[in-house]
């Protein structure tokens, strides 16, 4: 059987202005279609030319996102469940599907009013039963007050800074590579808001060790891709990016934090060495990599897990400069779900593109040529996806 | 003082029976008869052996503090007026961890490792929740 790799490539890219309004105007289905047609521009298709949908989970079905497209004949749909590592699975089940000649144009979709709607932080027991681990989260986490994905994983961050004696100030080099990423990004919500270690150390906490500014931004706003054949994406208008490799992971358990053998391991721990074979890749040649990153140490704790340095080294990698703007490995050139906007991880995929495309304006990446995407999803759960620039 | 309900478990099915073993004081996690381990979150089957085999074992009660966070900023209403609070990991002698919290200690002085053991909430006649205090030395059945 033939190789994936390649074979199909993200052809346009979409997305809203990203806004932390004092009130919603209009659904999610807005956002989403506003940053669908814009991927469908970008692409220079006509809408009723998609004939695939991958709708993120519990957000809009592809049935009201078809509808409102004029798509007359939707030959393939599919909502993948891995929360924030979806938007790197369902790239990789659209690559599957046009490259096998199943759909010709898969639009993969995904946004929220996650600032100006009902707040992200604000998880209740009505959301956790519907994703993966929510019993365990309702029966045993949520009757000690421990309710919020910044507890859960504040918990996982200070067992690292116990074992491998990680330090705030390592985690704050996160949160400053981040936010110097996104002076540079005009898309960024804090650009014209650069930040020091000393305003790190100085914000309030929240969960200890997290504070404030170890917590992604929630915002409103909605990003779209369209995945096509490498075949099609010739005929495109946009400079189409393969998709050179990718691939899922989950730790074991998925659906439970606390009880894993090994607590620090996550999805990303396997699916990288995965996604790097397809891609014919190795660590070396990654010029950029946007990492998912709902909290500053769920980034060093995928560094290490993705093999980018040793476990328990990950704080002293993040340090000095390594993955800020000129970097020897920049991270979430655009500033990342901490400093651009908490876009569901699609705003990764957005900054990859134009990287990849070389349309990064102040903050290209010079020569970019590979470029590296994670997903993080509910407790752990991963997507990476490997995409080239075509050069 | 605020209104919302705090969370409460389901009390159904298995995690029912954990509950239940709990009203009645006892800490027992769910133990392979087949290739006797021990495990928590409750689970139907065995993950190491397959077995459908289990019994509710009695635990020490004894653990140890495996990390915590001390929150600062509730995302709950219900928590809303409890903080600063500390839920915890604690890892049982037999190997399983559980979410918990230690009664007797104030956040500033949760240390990795801290020896602790198991005592009894009743905080409704429906739901007891085991939590944990420092331990006193002495090894007796929970």
């Amino acid at each position: 059987m033939a190789s994936p790799r390649g074979q199909a490539c993200i052809a346009g890219i979409g997305h809203t202005e990203y806004t932390r309004a004092k009130v919603p105007t209009g659904t999610n289905l807005t956002l989403e279609l506003r940053a669908a047609r814009a991927a469908i521009d970008d692409a220079g298709l006509r809408a009723g030319e998609i004939d695939g949908i991958l709708p993120f989970f519990g957000i809009d079905l592809a049935e009201e996102i078809a509808v409102h497209l004029g798509i007359a004949d939707l030959r393939f749909q599919m909502t993948s469940h891995l929360g924030g590592a979806a938007p790197g699975a369902s790239i990789a089940v659209a690559a599957l599907a046009v490259a096998n000649g199943i759909a010709n144009h898969v639009l993969v979709p995904g946004g929220w009013w996650g600032y100006a709607g009902r707040r992200v932080r604000e998880v209740v027991v009505q959301d956790v039963s519907a994703m993966s681990g929510g019993a365990n989260a309702r029966d045993f986490y949520f009757p000690y007050g421990l309710t919020a994905p910044v507890q859960w994983f504040s918990m996982i961050a200070r067992l690292h800074m116990e074992t491998f004696g990680t330090r705030p100030e390592h985690l704050g080099a996160v949160a400053v590579a981040c936010r110097a990423h996104a002076q540079r990004n005009p898309h960024a919500l804090l650009r014209g808001k650069p930040i020091t270690i000393d305003d790190y150390l100085a914000s309030p906490m929240i969960s200890d060790p997290y504070r404030l500014l170890d917590c992604s931004l929630e915002a409103d706003g909605a990003a779209a891709f369209i995945v096509t054949s490498a075949e099609r994406a010739r005929d495109l208008r946009a400079r189409a990016v393969p998709i050179l490799g990718f691939a899922q992971g989950q730790p074991f358990p998925a659906d439970d934090i606390v009880t894993r053998d090994d607590p620090f391991e996550l999805g990303v721990t396997h699916a990288t060495a995965r996604a790097f074979e397809m891609a014919e890749v190795r660590h070396a040649d990654v010029d950029f990599a946007e990492i998912y990153d709902p909290f500053t140490f769920q980034v060093i704790q995928q560094l290490e897990e993705m093999g980018f340095c040793e476990r328990g080294e990950g704080g002293a990698f993040v340090d000095g400069g390594r993955i800020a703007p000129g970097g020897e490995l920049p991270v979430n050139t655009h500033g990342g779900l901490l400093s651009e906007a908490h876009v569901l991880g699609m705003n990764h995929f957005v900054e990859a593109v134009r990287q990849l495309r070389g349309e990064a304006g102040e903050r290209q990446v010079a020569g970019a040529r590979i470029g590296v995407v994670t997903g993080f999803g509910d407790f752990g759960d991963g997507s990476v996806v490997v995409l080239g620039s075509g050069a | 003082m605020t209104s919302a309900a705090k969370p409460v478990p389901l009390l159904r099915h298995l995690s029912g029976e954990f509950y239940a073993h709990c009203r009645s004081h006892e800490l027992r996690f769910q133990r392979c008869t087949q290739c006797r381990s021990w495990r928590h979150v409750p689970r139907q089957t065995c993950a190491r052996c397959g077995a459908w085999d289990w019994e509710w074992a009695r635990s020490s009660g004894h653990g140890t503090v495996f990390t915590w966070t001390v929150v600062r900023r509730p995302m709950h209403p219900a928590f809303a007026s409890a903080a600063p609070y500390a839920p915890c990991v604690i890892e049982m002698e037999e190997g399983v961890r559980v979410v918990s919290e230690v009664v007797d200690c104030a956040p500033a002085d949760l240390r990795k490792g801290l020896a602790v053991e198991v005592v009894f909430d009743d905080v409704t006649p429906e739901l007891t929740l085991p939590k944990f205090r420092r331990a006193s030395g002495g090894r007796r059945p929970s």
